[in-house]
């Protein structure tokens, strides 16, 4: 038996966690110094807009670690000793290891802003944020958020709950330009204005200027225009948290750097998460992936390892899914910003302008590369086997009826879609019967 | 917008407050001709009328003699009424007792007529020899004194005679007149409130109708439509909800919970003190039935009123979302059609008041000897009621169950499952998620399946042997505890009155004997699931949050794994809240219902475990 300690209470050290208890009876140690027990990050703005509590944002009960043996620390590790296998903690212990896993996750960027670190400018991402954002929003009237990524457009929508106005900077010609294709981006572009938000493309942040009671009063845009505010709210993406491993001998670049079993360069220490950088690209996906569920599948993966059951990480095709305002959205594969030379496309759009869906395929072989849809729900499992299985994109338009995932009695739009798929693209798709969906799946 | 808003809530309020206030304004009087014509229906009373009227009017000036309390207003009159009902009672027994009782000369004349030289003889011969003229007399004695015959017992003197037959005709005089007594059951005390009082309620009905209920409604109508621009666009809206002291059990939650929970309690127990209440719906009720409301009319009518402003809300709110629309369409047709129309339309054409979507166990009273009884008495409809109701719960509700899942039922068709959709909403968020309290929910839910049909067992006993008892228990007494514990203050004062604490589906959750039956079914055999879109799901907590029936959504979505649970009721909230589109209400084949057996979820393709 072994004494296991995990760095970071979020999903992939507590996935880790739960999934070496599942697999042994080794000791496990889970050390955070952000909250006592593990919450859904995702989840914090629903606090902030009174959908839920802070409690009902933590998936498990309190009792859950106490039964599942797994013990909590609510401490700062200052310093991984990985010689003696020590950690030196804020508090002053030291909590020994025989097997360490980083999970530490990331923090906003800051790009060294005039005026970045004044009272009023924050981030979101830690549950010190959001106590931060309920105390400046008490008396808000004006917030101005810069970057338009996907944190970026939950804080305004954040703050359009609570009725303080609010300026968006985004750098790029369309909201989250650096992902979403021209109509995608055009789209949800188009939602943050009906939802009176000021928001500003082709705009950068210069400088935030202090007030005389020093706390932040006005931003200046690369426009020369000058906004007051009262909040700030930088979302300019996030980056590894690894400041605090860089003074030990465990080997960090953007991020703590492993190989494909998320083993460091030090025997017995692994990381994961959102703080992990491979060496290369694992299944062609990038190096750093931010995002909830590949800190999940890292979790479970370690887990085997550190279990005796050596594992690489080896994520299935990319999926992703977030909400902007009232439009969900959901991608399967690879819908790039801008296509590929070899890539084809088609977009179509519902005449209310609120619900698309974008796919992609290769021009040679017609095999489907990716869909981005809005206002429709798809169902993973079946886009997920398509992609594995290369199939046509005709497979895929002709069984539309089957993969959508919309709650019963939705209108669907397949019909549409099929037949301006067919005359934009010269192809000749029969739109099939919905099936069980089971059925498609076992083909 | 937002003033519209107000101006809806402040009419709204404006129409409680008339409608609380109504409840108590009127003036009370005891009157003897009131009582009369209560009377009037029984037609051989007329020539007995004065002496109910005048023993009425006695009964009120003793009562007034003793206690200075003036009776004119709604809790000083509730608070002689019993008693003056008593002493009526009395009177009337003895002014009919004259005519109709035995008299002083009667017993004397018996007396003598049994004090004969062997001794004392008591025996139908005797009676007729000094009643022989009155048979009624005679029948009264015969009837009732045959204990006292001298060929079965002895009797020391005639003194001794004298007395054992004096008491005995002193009891069967104050039973004269019976027919002619008043009622203490709350019905009664609720028709002679309706009748005694002068109120608003009564002499302007329309009038006090519309400022109760029309002031409610119309109140409420553009409280509930200004959301329509209030909220935007389309979509989810919870904002603020765990701000605002209404739905997240602050001051106002409890003053709403004392309101219902007043109302439950007046509607069960004291139906009385809301005659002026429901004298507002006399007319509406002489409409549909041809007869004047009860409390039970009341209740059926707010209980309309209640779901069809609130869902207003729940289009507007849920606009974008064709199941939320559909489900709550549906389940406002059921309770306003099949629950509170056609019954009382079957009571006007001369058929027996029955809710032909209300199903045992949830009908307690389905089985109770007098539904059955007056099903049978009503011939062929009766006969098919009494079927319909059998197949109902056998075939009918596990068959439907098997294919679309207990909501079919519980949020399509139930009434208390619409008024939980809709005036219940805003409270979904209150269910408890915790572990304790899903273990608790199995233990209450089955115990009362238990109790409803170890209660009904033997009220079927009692009417297939005429037997009241079985194993020493009374079959009566439990039907009565039952109905008291069971289906008046869990399911409604618990159930409805707690809606904004322990949210909107209590009774469904942890009491509905219905439910569990339906629920077993679901859990074990059903094409009903709602499954898990893979690996969407980043265990945010919405599902989870605003799942009425308390199921923690998130510990499976989070898993990959489907939701396949006894109490899930399908109203398909956790889907449409989900904002990662994780969630779907599904039938199909058994196959893989609960789809994820394994630890990892999709999109991890390094291993797959248990297979
Ligand atoms: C507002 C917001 C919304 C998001 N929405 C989505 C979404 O919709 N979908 C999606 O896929 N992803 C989303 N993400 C990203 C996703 O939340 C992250 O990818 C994920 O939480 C990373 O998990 P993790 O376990 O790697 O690290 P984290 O959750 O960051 O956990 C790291 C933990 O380690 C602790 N820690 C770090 N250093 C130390 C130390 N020295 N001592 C002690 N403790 C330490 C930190 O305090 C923290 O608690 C969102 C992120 C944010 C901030
Ligand atoms: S699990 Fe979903 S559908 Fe079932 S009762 Fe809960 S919220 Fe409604
Ligand atoms: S609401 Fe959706 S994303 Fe959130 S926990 Fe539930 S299933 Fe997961």
């Amino acid at each position: 038996m072994s004494k296991i300690v995990i760095i970071g209470n979020g999903i992939s050290g507590v996935t880790a966690a739960r999934h070496i208890r599942k697999n042994s009876d080794n000791e496990i140690v889970i050390i955070s110094a952000e909250s006592e027990h593990f919450f859904s990050r995702t989840a914090l703005m629903y606090v902030f807009m009174g959908h839920m509590r802070f409690q009902d944002i933590k998936p498990y009960e309190d009792y859950f670690w106490e039964k599942n043996r797994i013990d909590l620390v609510f401490d700062y590790v200052n310093h991984i000793d990985t010689d003696s296998k020590i950690l030196e903690m804020k508090g002053g212990s030291k909590i020994t290891y025989d097997k360490l896993v980083l999970a530490v996750g990331s923090k906003p960027n800051k790009f060294g802003w005039p005026g970045q670190d004044l009272p009023g400018v924050q981030g979101l991402y830690t549950y010190q944020d959001l106590e931060t954002i309920e105390e400046n929003a008490k008396t808000a009237k004006h917030a101005v958020i810069v970057g338009g990524g996907l944190i970026g457009i939950e804080l305004a929508e954040m703050m359009h709950s609570r009725g303080i106005e609010t300026t968006f900077l985004v750098r790029e010609s369309k909201f989250w330009r650096s992902v979403l294709p021209e109509e995608d981006g055009d789209l949800i572009t188009r939602h943050i204005i009906d939802h009176k938000v000021d928001l500003r493309l082709n705009t950068e942040l210069t400088e935030i200027i202090a007030g005389d009671d020093g706390r932040v009063k006005a931003v200046k845009t690369s426009e020369g225009d000058i906004v007051e505010c009262q909040i700030v709210g930088l979302t300019a993406g996030v980056s590894p948290n690894v400041e605090f491993v860089k003074a030990s001998k465990i080997e960090v670049d953007r991020g703590i750097k492993v190989n494909e079993f998320c083993e460091t360069n030090i025997q017995d220490v692994y990381a994961i998460g959102d703080c992990a950088q491979f060496n290369e690209s694992i299944n062609g996906r990038r190096t750093i992936e931010q995002v909830w569920y590949t800190g999940r599948i890292m979790g479970e993966t370690v887990a085997q390892t550190i279990c005796g059951n050596k594992m690489p990480y080896n994520p299935g095709p990319w999926f992703n899914s977030a909400k902007f305002f009232d439009i969900e959205y959901q991608t399967y594969g690879l819908v790039l910003a801008n296509r590929e030379e070899n890539e084809n496309s088609f977009f179509w759009e519902h005449p209310k302008g609120k619900i698309s869906v974008h796919v992609v395929w290769d021009k040679a072989s017609g095999e489907f590369i990716g869909i981005n849809t809005f206002g429709i729900r798809m169902r993973h499992d079946i886009f997920d086997k398509w992609l594995k299985e290369k199939v046509s994109v005709d497979v895929v338009m002709s069984e539309l009826r089957s993969a959508n995932f919309d709650p019963e009695f939705y209108r669907t739009y397949e019909k549409e879609i099929v037949d301006q798929f067919n005359s934009k693209t010269g192809r000749n798709v029969e739109l099939k019967a919905k099936q069980w969906w089971r059925n498609l799946l076992a083909k | 917008m937002k003033n519209l808003k107000k101006i809806g809530f402040v009419v709204f309020m404006l129409g409680i407050v008339l409608f609380i206030g109504n409840i108590f304004m009127g003036e009370y009087k005891f009157d003897g001709d009131k009582i009369r014509s209560h009377f009037d229906s029984t037609p051989d009373v007329f020539d007995k009328g004065d002496s109910i009227a005048s023993g009425f009017i006695d009964a009120v000036q003793q009562y007034e003699a003793t206690n200075s309390a003036p009776t004119t207003n709604i809790v000083t009159f509730n608070a002689a009424l019993p008693q003056i009902i008593d002493r009526h009672n009395h009177n009337v027994s003895d002014a009919l007792a004259a005519t109709e009782g035995l008299s002083s000369d009667d017993v004397q004349s018996v007396v003598s007529g049994a004090n004969q030289e062997s001794g004392i003889v008591y025996s139908e011969e005797v009676i007729r020899g000094a009643l022989g003229d009155n048979e009624n007399k005679v029948k009264m004695l015969v009837d009732n004194t045959s204990w006292m015959y001298t060929d079965q017992r002895d009797f020391a003197d005639v003194a001794e005679f004298e007395s054992t037959l004096q008491s005995k005709v002193d009891e069967l005089n104050g039973s004269v007149g019976t027919q002619y007594h008043i009622s203490k059951e709350k019905w009664s005390l609720l028709d002679i409130n309706k009748a005694m009082v002068e109120s608003g309620a009564k002499t302007s009905t329309w009038l006090w109708f519309f400022l109760t209920f029309g002031l409610i409604i119309i109140g409420s109508v553009i409280y509930n439509g200004t959301n329509y621009k209030i909220l935007g666009e389309a979509g989810i809206k919870n904002d603020g909800i765990y701000h605002e002291s209404a739905t997240n059990r602050g001051w106002v939650a409890w003053i709403v919970l004392l309101f219902l929970v007043g109302f439950y309690v007046a509607l069960y127990f004291f139906p009385q003190y809301i005659a002026n209440a429901v004298l507002l719906v006399d007319p509406v009720s002489e409409g549909l039935s041809g007869n004047p409301a009860s409390q039970w009319f009341l209740y059926g009518f707010i209980y309309c009123v209640a779901m069809s402003v609130m869902a207003i809300r729940m289009y507007i709110k849920y606009r974008h979302n064709r199941y939320q629309i559909f489900r709550t369409t549906v389940v406002l047709f059921f309770q306003i059609a099949f629950a509170f129309i056609i019954p009382e339309l079957l009571v006007r054409f001369n058929m027996p008041y029955y809710d032909f979507k209300n199903a045992w166990p949830l009908d307690y009273d389905f089985f109770f000897t007098y539904n059955i009884e007056s099903l049978i008495d009503n011939g062929t409809l009766g006969i098919f009621m009494l079927v319909w109701g059998i197949i109902l719960t056998l075939i009918i509700v596990p068959i439907m169950v098997y294919f679309f899942g207990k909501r079919w039922y519980c949020s399509w068709v139930c009434g208390c499952g619409g008024l939980a959709e809709t005036l219940g909403d805003p409270y979904r968020q209150l269910s408890n998620k915790k572990m304790w309290a899903w273990k608790l929910e199995r233990y209450l839910i089955y115990s009362v399946l238990v109790f409803a049909v170890i209660m009904t067992g033997l009220v079927l006993y009692t009417f297939f042997t005429g037997s009241g008892s079985l194993f020493g228990i009374d079959t009566y007494y439990i039907s009565v505890v039952y109905g008291f514990l069971i289906g008046s203050i869990f399911s409604g004062v618990i159930g409805t009155g707690f809606y904004p604490i322990f949210g909107n589906r209590t009774w469904c959750r942890f009491g509905c004997p219905l439910a569990a039956y339906m629920g077993i079914v679901q859990r074990f055999k059903s094409r009903f699931r709602i499954t898990t879109n893979g690996g969407q799901c980043i265990s945010c907590g919405n599902c989870s949050t605003y799942c009425e029936q308390g199921i923690d959504v998130r510990a499976y979505a989070q898993k990959g794994q489907n939701i396949v649970r006894s109490s899930c009721v399908g109203c398909g909230v956790c889907s449409a809240v989900c904002p990662r589109g994780v969630l779907k209400l599904e039938n199909g084949p058994e196959e893989n219902r609960f789809g994820n057996e394994g630890p990892i979820v999709l999109g991890n393709d390094g291993f797959e475990l248990n297979k």
